[in-house]
């Protein structure tokens, strides 16, 4: 199927959006609430298209396409249009780039950007920033919030822990946290799968505030080394320090779609912490020395050895860890029914 | 309490027939007037099709505001082969100075059964709900008790009148939301959760309800529709214009001697409505504007007095009937507090779910308040009049649904007939 | 209380708004606790948020304690060109409250509210279920009066 977008004519296939071909041949249309994981939405309104033979504007992200549909991104109409609901948008929130963890980062931001907008022409009154800092990893500020539903529809559909929902209507709406309590007294499990998805800087992981712009960090792509899930990450990797900053999980990787656990997202502490091992130790005369891989593990086996001699191999048993792969996993079965010989071996399926 | 409804039983034609002359606790007493006829002469002697055709024929069009054929509205649903399909009553009725739904179902609540009924049959339905606003509770028992009494005389349930059609009928209550009455909005209330509209397409008609074809119908539509099959389509056209056939419920309100809710052929003309059935204007002042159609209707001044109020001639002066609520305004009448009231009144009923107008409501409201502030001041600032339009026209372009779509009209036809005077008289040069 | 309510419908989540309805009509406040809202959020199966969100989206309910009578006053444009705003401060002033509040003995409370369709008797106002229409200073000061009398 092929749709013409202004003027050019691109390949789609039938289930395709508008928006989505748009994006896959790199024409921008500003959006907002669309995210390919929550699918449509349409509620944002700043992506609006022309399509000729339907009259007005649509909204790209709802808007199926059909064989020779054609549509016109960037006519004046369209941008105008764009132009004041983003104008809306900037001026009912405390868009005070500067600050803001989500500067470099933000598809407000680029839509601004894209439209050309310097300073909305219009506030709704002073806004102060709203900050409910009461959670353990993420820090929300409601006067970024821009009501775009992502979030609720992330943790609702996508890890469905049902903890967010919208409150209120009109104007007063907001996102809310079980009976509209503060983040830290609800039932969120900090799994941050929000904070991945918000659009802007309304949802940020606490820990990474004020630790480095997204443009002074490398980002790394690894595999989570908790369980065996494999979830795919990226590391942020300040570049000065050699710091991990915040992770975020990997979209497209097939295993976690982008999502993660806390421990996952928020628990590399360990990566640099002073009480890593990182040589094996024998314990002499009630005392840790360090020691290398090959004396630590000639003295496991001899110990080992002498067990199994005098008491027999079910003397020993295994007990496997789900931090490693299940390649290591088959591995340390075999040693243990084949080597050591005996049946008792365990994993504990758990952190 | 009562309606104030002086000229109803002179004039109920169809739809407000028996309105105020039968009992409507009694189903024995709507049998008597020719009740649930029409639904048995659809069952046992018409098939579905020709059910459709003859509503087709009478040139129906829905009550609810937009005024789409209703024929042509089942047509889409009728042939889908699935096993739930659902009839969905829209008596949510929450838009200003309208109250024709609320007298219809205190006054004759099996007429709209029956309707509802005659719909089912046709698109081949197995469940109606009767969507009715939270605050309407005689409406609310009244309906519920016609609904028992219809299922005790086998006009509900399983097999009805012994014949393979089958159809329940439920009532389900509003919480206190005008975007509930737009149908893609009431049909998420109707499953229980917050009323945000949905973008369409898909249209309710192919994907509704739990996403299973549902129709959704008006109060004051669905009632037409025994007398159509009864009486046929050709006698329902006798009545109207060409293309606006049968009659209107019209509420004429506000500045008139006897405020009151009238059935009437449709073409009626304003001058009509005010001065014959409306009785005149009150104290016998002057006539400003009238507003037409409640909050999302339009103004409509001294100027199209002569012209039908049907939906084709209004359209033509860039105009809306949308319910058929007509609020007289005498001479005197502070149209800028009366914008205040309509800015507030979306404000307050925006779902809040897209930008443009949960964003643009307010604004639109905080331009109101300072425009009336200005006034009083002596200081109004006719760019505050400009920026209002310029966002009600980008609201009125990008909005999801109708509501934030709304605010345009009644902004632009008050600048049209009045704002722009209550401006001229306090410009300082 | 409000389990009883719930065991007459099917654990359904279209049924929802009927269950709040007559959780809060059963409440002599007239508004819906805590402890009802997570109960409805397991009857039903969804989550607290679900309902909490429904809950606010609706003007008709409350989370917070009305009086055993609530007066809406319709301020919509029918009422409001016939002086709702006048009704609205005759009300207050006998009250002797401010807008959308309860007065101290917990007898009445006010809120405003949308059309409720009895435009041709403007300017109306309901209280509990009751519909008052073409209201003036007198008639309101009458209506009060005699729910007050009817409480002693
Ligand atoms: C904001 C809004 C409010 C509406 N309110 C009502 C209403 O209260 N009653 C109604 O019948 N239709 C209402 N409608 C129109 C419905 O969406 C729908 O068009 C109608 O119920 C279809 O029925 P009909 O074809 O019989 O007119 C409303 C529409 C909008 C956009
Ligand atoms: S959320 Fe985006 S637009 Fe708003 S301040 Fe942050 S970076 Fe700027
Ligand atoms: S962190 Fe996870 S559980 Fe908590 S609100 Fe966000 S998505 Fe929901
Ligand atoms: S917090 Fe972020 S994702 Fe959630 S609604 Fe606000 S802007 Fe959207
Ligand atoms: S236009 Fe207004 S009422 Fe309609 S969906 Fe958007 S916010 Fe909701
Ligand atoms: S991205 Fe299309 S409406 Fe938000």
């Amino acid at each position: 199927m092929h749709i013409t977008i202004n003027g050019k004519v691109y390949d789609a296939k039938p289930e395709q959006m508008v928006i989505e071909v748009a994006r896959e041949n790199g024409i921008y249309i500003p959006s907002l609430c669309y995210h390919p994981k929550i699918g449509k939405a349409g509620k944002c309104r700043v992506c609006v298209v022309e399509v000729e033979g339907i009259g007005g504007l649509q909204t790209s992200c709802t808007t199926q396409v059909s064989e020779g549909m054609k549509v016109v991104t960037n006519s004046e109409n369209i941008l105008e249009a764009q132009r004041m609901v983003v104008n809306l948008m900037l001026a009912n929130g405390r868009h005070d780039c500067i600050k803001c963890e989500q500067n470099g980062d933000c598809e407000l931001q680029d839509a601004a950007y894209y439209l050309g907008i310097e300073n909305p022409p219009y506030q709704f009154g002073i806004i102060e920033p709203q900050i409910d800092d009461s959670a353990e990893m993420i820090q929300v500020d409601r006067s970024k919030c821009i009501e775009c539903g992502r979030c609720v529809a992330a943790c609702n559909n996508t890890v469905v822990n049902e903890v967010l929902e919208f409150g209120n209507r009109g104007f007063d709406t907001k996102i809310i946290f079980d009976n509209d309590l503060l983040m830290g007294e609800s039932s969120c499990v900090q799994c941050g799968e929000c904070v991945q998805i918000c659009p802007v800087g309304a949802l940020i992981d606490k820990r990474a505030i004020g630790k480095g712009r997204t443009w002074e960090l490398d980002k790394v792509e690894t595999v989570c080394p908790y369980c065996g899930v494999g979830c795919k990450l990226e590391l942020h990797i300040d570049r000065k320090t050699d710091e991990i900053v915040r992770i975020t999980g990997v979209e497209d990787s097939p295993t976690n779609e982008g999502m993660l656990c806390v421990k996952g997202r928020y628990g590399f502490d360990f990566v640099k912490s002073d009480e890593r091992l990182t040589t094996p130790l024998i314990k002499e005369n009630g005392k840790l020395r360090e020691a290398s891989w090959d004396e630590a593990i000639t003295l496991v086996a001899s110990k080992f050895n002498g067990i199994k001699k005098k008491f027999g191999s079910d003397a020993i048993a295994g007990l496997a860890s789900a931090k490693v792969t299940n390649e290591e996993n088959f591995v340390f079965q075999k040693l243990i029914r084949r080597e050591v010989g005996t049946n008792n071996i365990d994993h504990c399926a758990r952190l | 309490m009562r309606q104030n409804s002086k000229a109803f039983n002179r004039h109920g034609i169809i739809t407000l027939k028996n309105v105020g002359k039968i009992n409507p606790e009694s189903i024995e007493d709507f049998i008597a007037h020719d009740g649930y006829i029409a639904f048995e002469k659809a069952l046992f002697d018409m098939n579905e099709d020709e059910v459709i055709d003859e509503v087709k024929d009478s040139g129906l069009r829905g009550r609810g505001g937009a005024g789409f054929p209703t024929g042509l509205k089942w047509s889409f649903t009728a042939p889908l082969k699935v096993k739930d399909k659902f009839i969905i009553c829209n008596a949510d009725e929450g838009e200003p100075g309208t109250c024709k739904d609320r007298l219809i179902m205190e006054g004759d609540p099996h007429k709209l059964i029956e309707g509802i009924l005659i719909a089912g049959y046709a698109v081949r339905a197995n469940k109606g709900y009767i969507y009715i606003r939270g605050e309407y509770y005689l409406s609310i028992e009244r309906l519920g008790k016609a609904i028992k009494d219809a299922y005790k005389h086998g006009y509900l349930g399983q097999k009805i009148l012994e014949t393979n059609f089958s159809f329940d009928l439920e009532i389900k209550v509003g919480g206190g939301a005008y975007v509930c009455g737009e149908e893609t909005s009431l049909i998420e209330s109707l499953e229980g959760k917050r009323g945000l509209p949905r973008f369409k397409p898909p249209f309710p008609g192919i994907a509704g309800l739990w996403q299973k074809p549902s129709v959704v119908n008006n109060v004051e539509t669905l009632c037409n529709i025994p007398d159509i099959i009864s009486k046929g389509g050709e006698w329902f056209r006798s009545f109207g214009t060409k293309k606006s056939t049968g009659t209107k419920i019209f509420m004429i309100l506000g500045n008139v001697k006897n405020p009151g809710i009238i059935e009437l052929p449709q073409g009626v003309t304003l001058r009509e409505l005010i001065y014959e059935h409306g009785g005149g204007m009150e104290d016998d002042k002057e006539l400003k504007c009238t507003l037409v159609g409640g909050a999302a209707g339009c103004f409509v001044g001294p100027d199209l007095l002569d012209i039908p109020m049907t939906i084709e001639s209004l359209s033509e002066h860039g105009a809306a009937l949308g319910s058929g609520s007509i609020l007289v305004l005498k001479e005197g009448t502070n149209l800028i507090a009366l914008m205040k009231n309509l800015m507030h009144f979306f404000k307050h009923e925006s779902c809040g779910q897209c930008t443009p107008c949960r964003y643009g409501t307010e604004k639109l409201y905080r331009l109101i308040c300072k425009i009336s502030d200005d006034i009083a001041r002596n200081k109004p600032d006719v760019n505050d009049l400009n920026e209002m339009l310029e966002t009600a026209k980008m609201m009125q372009k990008t909005s999801l649904c109708a509501l934030g779509q709304s605010p345009l009209m009644p902004l632009e036809s008050a600048m049209k007939y009045c704002v722009i005077d209550e401006f001229k008289k306090r410009v300082i040069k | 209380m409000y389990k009883n309510i719930c065991k007459n419908f099917e654990p359904k989540r279209d049924n929802l708004l009927l269950i709040l309805h007559e959780i809060q009509d059963s409440h002599p406040q007239q508004y819906i606790t805590k402890n009802a809202m997570k109960y409805v959020a397991e009857y039903l199966k969804i989550s607290i948020a679900q309902v909490k969100g429904v809950i606010s989206f609706y003007t008709m309910f409350s989370t917070t304690p009305r009086g055993k009578y609530l007066i809406r006053v319709c301020n919509s444009t029918a009422c409001f060109i016939k002086g709702s705003d006048n009704v609205l401060e005759i009300l207050n002033n006998i009250l002797d409250l401010e807008k959308e509040s309860i007065t101290e003995d917990n007898l009445f409370s006010l809120e405003t509210c949308s059309c409720l369709g009895v435009c041709g008797n403007a300017p109306v106002m309901m209280i509990n279920k009751e519909v008052y229409g073409n209201l003036n200073e007198k008639k309101i000061k009458k209506i009060i009066s005699d729910l007050k009398r009817g409480n002693k």
